[in-house]
């Protein structure tokens, strides 16, 4: 039951990786477009893209958080027990940035905008590297199980854990622009389509080096996952490291709807071996999975309540793609606002 | 790492954050809870009879209600990690039975989320009678998410559902019993029902300062009505619930009504205090006593007689201190103050139409109208400072203190200030938007209310539509 949970767990981690951190990512894009006009076609293409399913890519965290702290409460309760510092710091990057895009839209004078823009892409940056950091602190298992707090700063300010942080800005910002390739081309914009494809391969390239860097990083300071990397998760790791070569190949060439496939199944193998490394604990050498679990009937709960969501969510998910699909069709006929 | 912080006692600094965090997301929470709900009588109404102030006002409603959901789901997302960040050994202990009824409420919040945005891209992709439907869910996602929330704060009063075996660890987890605790279903109703009177009464209120200032028209007047008319049925009924929430607690949480009622020792025939103080040697001054209406309303069949449990009877350490008792004895006088006022204002409205057949449009209705909002606001935060402040130094009931729950982290005073600083920030930017939203839709004239590409949740702007932006950029 415990293990179902766990992999639920790691499904809304995934997931939040996937579109949280593509989110994420266009935010970093916008915020390296440069000044006002230059910056203005990179980022009205972010701003199409990222429209409307905005919140419900955000709801994964709220998913992960509590489904952390329902089954795995001892875990929720070390993790935010040793980590006040940079899960303090996500919190109020995700203020900044959840309300800014909520501001953004409305708000009509570009000066205005342009601010509410850079506090959008500073959190955009600030937040990915935060939850990447906290990753990174638990992989290296400095975060003590029991209620006995680790150190508040050394706990994510060392080479893991900054490994960790700067690994998810790159990857959200590889993945995002993988997606803006698509999204520009599919507006028909050929000079974004370069300008994305291009970063793309950048991004993908220094994701590729952070990765590979990172590998020396974990042999000296979190060997028990590096030791997991290297013998259970090695498929994993060795089929992201596929998709990722793969992607910039198809990027190379033009073939951009399975580069973003491919770069989806690179991030994902990465987030999954973190997970099959860390296996059987859910902070490494302290807590095992096992350990953290809450009784049954809570874990049943959360499984019941997951299934619901599945059979709810997914076609409420399907509807307001289709309508998204058929609406942008139908407004480009309507005479535009006077 | 040098220690780069003060180091300060993190739990009264905890205790100021979530109070503040959680009393700044309530009053974004009414807004999602009923503003679905009046959308769609306004919706309704545009079918039914053809009636296009009715739809602009449904149309506006829904753009207005997406800015506040988004931002109420960023406050809400800051409370699931202050939940750990703030109390991490209560969630250690005892996130295996208090999450379940989040893990409920997540479902709702996704599926409200979701609909929000199908209701606002319905406007042109639906035809109407479907696309209304689009918008239940958005009503029963947040009645569901209402009961769920209230029922885990129902769970911290009347823990129930689980056992705490020798090692200290929760065992023995029963779901059911966890969300269907005693405390949960007076609470979660008085909630829900808060929610649409704070609603009505915020929406109304901003219609009636309009009309104040000469805007009289049929739209005005509609809006008006639509979210008073909710109010005004939900004010009653609040009383009536309110009155019976107040006696299960005379019942079954007897220190937090012995504050309510600042009765420092037992006794029968106690007098309802309007305001007044508790002192720290247990003597009570100030404040207009009534005599014996505490008991009598405690219970009526008994009358007089009725004997209040009063704070002696509990051990120091485990009821409310005197700085508390006299929080919430203050908060309970201005809810019901309030209420009663609110009471009093929905009658006036409702004699009108009784006898007039029209709403009141004098001058003094609409000014009361006018700060109803604020007034409603301020009785629903007193209502949550009577039930939390009432429950201290308890975090869990009878089961686990505040200070026990607490971090250890000392840096918490800084965060506190920030998120002050961060959500006056946002409160303004919000106010501001909303203002400048309406401001837009009225000089876009009918028909302004169906724009839907500058909605959070709402479809892209097609690229081919001229960008204020881009004149703004070339021009």
């Amino acid at each position: 039951m415990a293990e179902a949970v766990a992999v639920v767990l790691f499904i809304g981690i995934t997931a939040y990786a996937l579109f949280g951190g593509a989110d994420f990512g266009a935010g970093f894009w916008d915020l390296v477009a440069g000044g006002a006009a230059k910056g203005k076609r990179p980022r009205a293409v972010v701003d199409h893209s990222i429209g409307p399913v905005w919140e419900a890519n955000h709801v994964w965290l709220i998913f992960v958080l509590v489904v952390l702290w329902t089954a795995f409460s001892e875990a929720y309760g070390s993790i935010m027990l040793t980590l006040f510092v940079p899960l303090s710091l996500a919190a109020l990057g995700i203020v900044l940035r959840g309300s800014s895009f909520a501001f953004r839209k409305e708000v009509y004078r570009t000066s205005s905008r342009r601010n509410f823009g850079a506090a959008f892409a500073i959190s955009s940056v600030l937040v990915p590297f935060c939850m990447g950091a906290v990753a990174g602190a638990v992989a290296s298992g400095r975060v003590p199980a029991g209620g006995k707090a680790g150190d508040p700063w050394d706990s994510w300010i060392n080479p893991t854990a900054i490994l960790g942080g700067v690994l998810a800005v790159v990857v959200c910002a590889y993945l995002a622009a993988v997606y803006l390739v698509w999204d520009a081309k599919r507006f028909g914009d050929e000079e974004m389509t370069e300008y994305y494809r291009r970063r793309a391969i950048g991004a993908a390239f220094v994701a590729g080096i952070v990765a590979f860097a990172g590998i020396f990083v974990l042999r000296d300071d979190a060997r028990y996952v590096f030791d997991g990397l290297t013998s259970r998760a090695l498929p994993l790791v060795i089929l992201s490291a596929i998709c990722g070569v793969g992607s910039i190949v198809l990027l190379v060439r033009h073939n951009h709807r399975f580069a973003r496939v491919l770069a989806i199944g690179a991030v994902a193998s990465v987030v999954i071996a973190w997970g099959v490394a860390q296996w059987p604990y859910m902070l490494p050498e302290t807590l095992k999975v096992s350990q953290a679990a809450a009784p049954d009937p809570t874990l049943e709960t959360v499984l019941i309540v997951f299934v619901i969501a599945a059979i709810v969510i997914l076609p409420s998910l399907g509807l307001l793609y289709v309508l998204d699909q058929k609406g942008l069709v139908e407004v480009e006929e309507a005479t535009p606002p006077a | 790492m040098p220690q780069l912080l003060l180091a300060v006692d993190p739990v009264p600094w905890a205790r100021a954050q979530m109070a503040f965090t959680l009393a700044t997301h309530i009053i974004l929470v009414p807004l999602g809870v009923s503003w679905a709900f009046m959308a769609l009588v306004a919706n309704y109404r545009a079918i039914k009879k053809d009636d296009a102030d009715a739809l602009e006002l449904a149309q506006r409603w829904s753009k207005y209600m997406a800015v506040t959901f988004a931002v109420g789901a960023v406050t809400g997302t800051v409370l699931t990690f202050e939940f750990g960040l703030l109390w991490p050994k209560f969630m250690d202990k005892y996130g295996a039975a208090f999450g379940i009824p989040f893990a409920v409420e997540g479902l709702f919040f996704f599926l409200e989320a979701i609909f929000i945005a199908i209701y606002i891209y319905g406007w042109k992709r639906l035809k109407p009678w479907h696309h209304f439907w689009t918008g239940v869910p958005i009503v029963i996602a947040g009645i569901g998410g209402t009961v769920s929330v209230v029922a885990a704060n129902a769970w911290m009063n009347e823990p129930a559902g689980f056992t705490v075996n020798s090692a200290g660890k929760v065992v023995d987890v029963a779901p059911l019993e966890v969300i269907f605790n005693k405390a949960m279903p007076l609470e979660a109703v008085h909630m829900l029902i808060a929610a649409y009177l704070v609603g009505g009464f915020l929406i109304a209120s901003v219609y009636a300062a309009a009309m104040l200032r000469g805007r009289r028209d049929r739209y005005h007047r509609l809006g008006f009505t639509i979210a008073f008319t909710v109010a005004a049925i939900a004010t009653p009924v609040q009383m009536l619930v309110g009155d019976q929430l107040a006696r299960w607690v005379y019942n079954n949480e007897p220190t937090k009504f012995a504050a309510i009622e600042l009765v420092p020792k037992t006794a029968d025939d106690v007098p309802e205090t309007l305001f007044g103080h508790l002192n720290s040697d247990g003597t009570v001054s100030g404040g207009i006593p009534i005599p014996g209406v505490a008991s009598i309303l405690s219970d009526p069949t008994t009358g007089k007689d009725t004997v209040i449990q009063g704070l002696d009877s509990f051990p120091e350490g485990s009821r409310p201190n005197t700085r508390q008792v006299n929080t919430v004895h203050l908060a309970w006088d201005v809810m019901v103050g309030l209420g009663t006022l609110l009471m009093l204002l929905s009658l006036w409205y409702g004699a009108v139409w009784l006898f007039k057949r029209r709403m009141p449009e004098g001058k003094w209705f609409l000014r009361i109208a006018a700060i109803s909002g604020v007034l409603s606001v301020l009785a629903m935060e007193a209502g949550w400072v009577i039930t939390e402040v009432g429950r201290q130094p308890w975090i869990v009931f009878g089961e686990m203190k505040v200070t026990a729950a607490a971090t250890g982290n000392q840096g918490v005073w800084a965060t506190f200030l920030v998120i002050v600083a961060l959500y006056t920030g946002v409160a303004l930017t919000l106010v501001l938007i909303l203002r400048a939203m309406a401001r837009r839709f009225r000089e876009r004239g009918p028909g302004g209310g169906n724009d839907e590409a500058d909605t959070p949740y709402g479809p892209r702007a097609p690229l081919s539509t001229p960008d204020p932006d881009l004149q703004e950029v070339t021009s």
